[in-house]
């Protein structure tokens, strides 16, 4: 190696200090989109590779590190695929915040080509699917599945969950886990008080009075430090009242939507609730707080999703039998039967359309779609999958069980709503309100006006995309 | 030779001058470029909209908020952390008997009240919830409960969770202008001190007509640097708050806001003209506020 002198040395030095805007070029959109992408790779395919992705590329995989850790990925799927196709090498990659690390990436054109999508820090879909930055999925739903060549993807999992991830009618995103909404108690509890799961409305007023006289335990709470908690169970007995059109009426942003009777009544019933029978505290606490208040017994019921006895696995009591009800009759003229409930296909998982092998994402899903990926997944993180059967012969932890058991009894009575994932703008705005409703700092007239108001000011924002279903 | 000299300077200062250019000045330059699209953050044409984003800004009660709030900080953070921290500084420095040394421990005391800088500010965040908390559990609210009295909502009354928020930022900020007002009163000759309590002065003259004065360059310092960071508070009300600024946008900040319209909303173009707005709100105090202040430089 020469000798650089001095002199030398800090010239290269300010040369490449130079050379340096080029670079930064790359912070900022570019302008044209950059170097057109060559068209996404579609090899031959056969039934060992019915996608006809390219084996000798490798597949870049990128899971969010939330609820479910990533630990479901290099133990689970990643081996399947594999094992299925040994030259494929699996990049893999986890990360808590996948909007900071891989926004950058879709911006600049090399995105990789498999992202789980999901946590509070995930990229909006409305956004992504806008751009065309999202692969359309359905050569994957219409290919054969793993385990059965003869049955197409398709007609292995949750047709709510394909509609789910549909943006205009094109599934984009694959909805992976099941999630089942419900008031959760202690069957142990329950069973050794003599409490009764309460039927109607009326009951499950009496059985919070009887919990609070005595004197043992708060009759209720939720996640106060986030109202999402609250306004969730709120529009599910909205749905129960006024029928499943209360919230596609919701998500459509049609006018008055918000102002319906259903909806009224539902956030009336929850803010007589809340006056008389939460426990102390509860509007400053989080859900950490709330739920390990529950397995302490300090609480008898909260609502929540089927995450929760995962979520709690480390503080909850060996034998706190974690069991959960769907919401009661709130009257006789009630819309849909007993037994409705929020369910809804989440966790979501996306092949970006200008990534280098986006055939390989989708042969990865397929696997995730298979009875042992979705299977194993049940087991390992607790919680239900999309594809059907996938729980035969696992073991279930009982609330899971329970909840599973729920959504079986639902049928076709289960509601879900989505503006929450395609206006994050107006999920803020309710769950804001509804924090002021519960603590009776508005009433039930304002709450609907605020976010009646929300939905009307986002269907006039042309910056923003709107969807229906 | 002087040539040689000439270039060896130019080539000396051209790192630097690229680097400030590259990551000082071209993001800000970005920034008000991207405030006329509607740039959602994954596209690659950003779709210039004129002056729409600054149109729909003056109809946004959330942000107009915002500004309140930051112009409140603006105000209050300023003097009560410069008023306590010199009330603080007096007494560990001259506030002893004869006004020539500090209270008795200030040695002590002026360790503990630096205790708060040391902290990261996501600590000092996590740390404050806890104490807020408006349970059993709660620093504050368990004597009140164990009293039978209704627990206070620190953080979840839209009443109280600004001032909660404020005597956090006070808290956090007073420690450092203590050093830096004791580094002050510690340059002011001794015998100014010793003179003034021959001639009668008591603690409070010795304090306005002495101290305060001969401070007056270091708390001018201090104000605008505290102005600036009321501008800018973002860590404190974003871990700390419910919703992120809540309950129900009461305790929110620009720059809150400017991150959630940015990362949550994914609406960078309608975040980059919150952001010119804070710039030019920045610019602007910094400007009045060294006017303002200007006064005659006491020698001594």
């Amino acid at each position: 190696m020469t000798q650089l002198s001095r002199r030398e040395l800090l010239r290269s030095a300010a040369l490449a200090g130079l050379t340096l805007p080029v670079l930064s070029a790359c912070a900022t959109p570019a302008g044209n989109g950059g170097a057109a992408s060559p068209a996404p790779v579609v090899g031959a395919t056969s039934a060992a590779n019915p996608l006809g992705f390219a084996e000798n590329k490798p597949l870049e995989v990128w899971i969010f590190d939330g609820g479910f850790g990533d630990a479901y990925a290099t133990n689970v799927h990643e081996p399947l695929l594999k094992a299925k196709y040994p030259k494929l090498e699996i990049k893999h990659n986890a990360t808590k915040e996948v909007a900071k690390t891989l926004q950058p990436r879709f911006a600049g054109g090399d995105p990789p080509e498999f992202v789980n999508n999901s946590g509070a820090n995930a990229m909006d879909f409305g956004a992504l699917v806008q751009d065309g930055q999202l692969a359309d999925l359905t050569p994957l739903y219409d290919a054969p599945s793993w385990d059965d060549p003869a049955v197409k993807v398709r007609d292995t999992i949750d047709p709510n969950a394909i509609e789910l991830g549909s943006y205009d009618g094109k599934p984009y995103v694959l909805n992976y886990a099941n999630t089942v909404w419900g008031i959760w108690y202690s069957r142990k509890l329950f069973e050794a008080e003599g409490w009764q799961v309460p039927k109607t409305w009326a009951d499950f007023l009496a059985l919070c009075e009887t919990i609070k006289k005595s004197g043992k335990m708060a009759p209720f709470t939720y996640a106060g430090k986030h109202p999402y908690y609250i306004y969730e169970a709120i529009l599910t007995l909205a749905a129960k009242i006024g029928g499943k059109d209360v919230l596609k009426n919701i998500d459509n942003l049609q006018d008055g939507a918000w102002k319906a009777e259903p909806v009224r009544q539902a956030a009336g019933a929850f803010v007589e609730l809340g006056s008389k029978y939460l426990l102390q505290g509860t509007a400053g606490l989080d859900h950490v707080q709330t739920q390990t208040a529950h397995n302490k017994g300090q609480v008898a019921m909260l609502p929540c999703g089927s995450w929760l006895e995962n979520e709690q696995k480390d503080s909850t009591p060996a034998d706190f039998d974690y069991a959960m009800f769907a919401l009661p009759d709130f009257g006789s003229s009630d819309a849909l039967p007993y037994g409705t409930l929020h369910a809804q296909p989440g966790e979501e998982y996306v092949v970006p359309a200008k990534s280098a092998n986006p055939r390989a994402g989708m042969e990865y899903m397929r696997a995730m779609l298979s009875k042992e990926g979705a299977g194993k997944f049940m087991e390992l993180v607790s919680t239900l999958t999309v594809v059907r059967g996938a729980d035969e012969g696992r073991t279930l932890k009982p609330g899971l069980k329970s909840a599973s058991a729920a959504l079986d009894a639902a049928g076709d009575n289960a509601v879900w709503f989505l503006f929450r994932k395609w206006y994050v703008e107006l999920h803020d705005e309710v769950a804001a309100a509804t924090g002021q409703l519960m603590s009776g700092k508005l009433t039930v007239d304002q709450w609907a006006d605020r976010a009646q108001g929300k939905a009307d000011a986002i269907k006039k924002d042309s910056s923003v995309k709107k969807f229906s279903r | 030779m002087d040539h040689g000299r000439t270039r060896f300077v130019a080539s000396f200062l051209a790192i630097p001058v690229a680097l400030y250019l590259i990551y000082v000045i071209a993001p800000y330059a970005q920034a008000f470029y991207i405030a006329f699209t509607d740039w959602r953050g994954v596209n690659a044409t950003p779709r210039l909209v004129g002056l729409e984003n600054f149109q729909r800004l003056l109809a946004d009660n959330v942000f107009w908020q915002a500004v309140s709030h930051n112009l409140v900080l603006l105000v209050l953070m300023p003097i009560l952390t410069l008023g306590i921290a010199l009330f603080f500084a007096f007494l560990l420095n001259a506030g002893g008997r004869g006004g020539t040394g500090g209270i008795w421990g200030s040695k002590f005391y002026r360790v503990v009240f630096f205790f708060p800088q040391v902290l990261a500010v996501a600590v000092v965040a996590v740390l404050f919830q806890q104490v807020f908390r408006p349970d059993r559990s709660g620093m504050l609210n368990a004597p009140l409960i164990a009293l039978g009295f209704e627990p206070v909502g620190f953080l979840s009354d839209t009443d109280v969770a600004f001032w909660s928020i404020l005597a956090v930022l006070v808290w956090q900020a007073v420690g450092f202008y203590v050093v830096l007002f004791s580094a002050g009163i510690a340059s002011i000759p001794r015998d100014l001190f010793e003179a003034a309590a021959i001639d009668g002065a008591g603690g409070p003259q010795l304090f306005l007509r002495v101290t305060l004065p001969l401070l007056w360059d270091t708390i001018q310092v201090g104000w605008v640097y505290l102005g600036i960071a009321a501008l800018d508070v973002f860590a404190i009300v974003w871990v700390m708050t419910a919703e992120h600024g809540g309950p129900d946008h009461s305790t929110t900040v620009m720059a809150a806001e400017i991150y959630r319209t940015a990362f949550q909303y994914f609406k960078f173009g309608y975040a980059s003209a919150m952001g010119v707005v804070l710039f030019f709100f920045t610019i602007g105090f910094a400007a009045l506020a060294l006017r303002l202040s200007r006064r005659e430089r006491i020698e001594f």
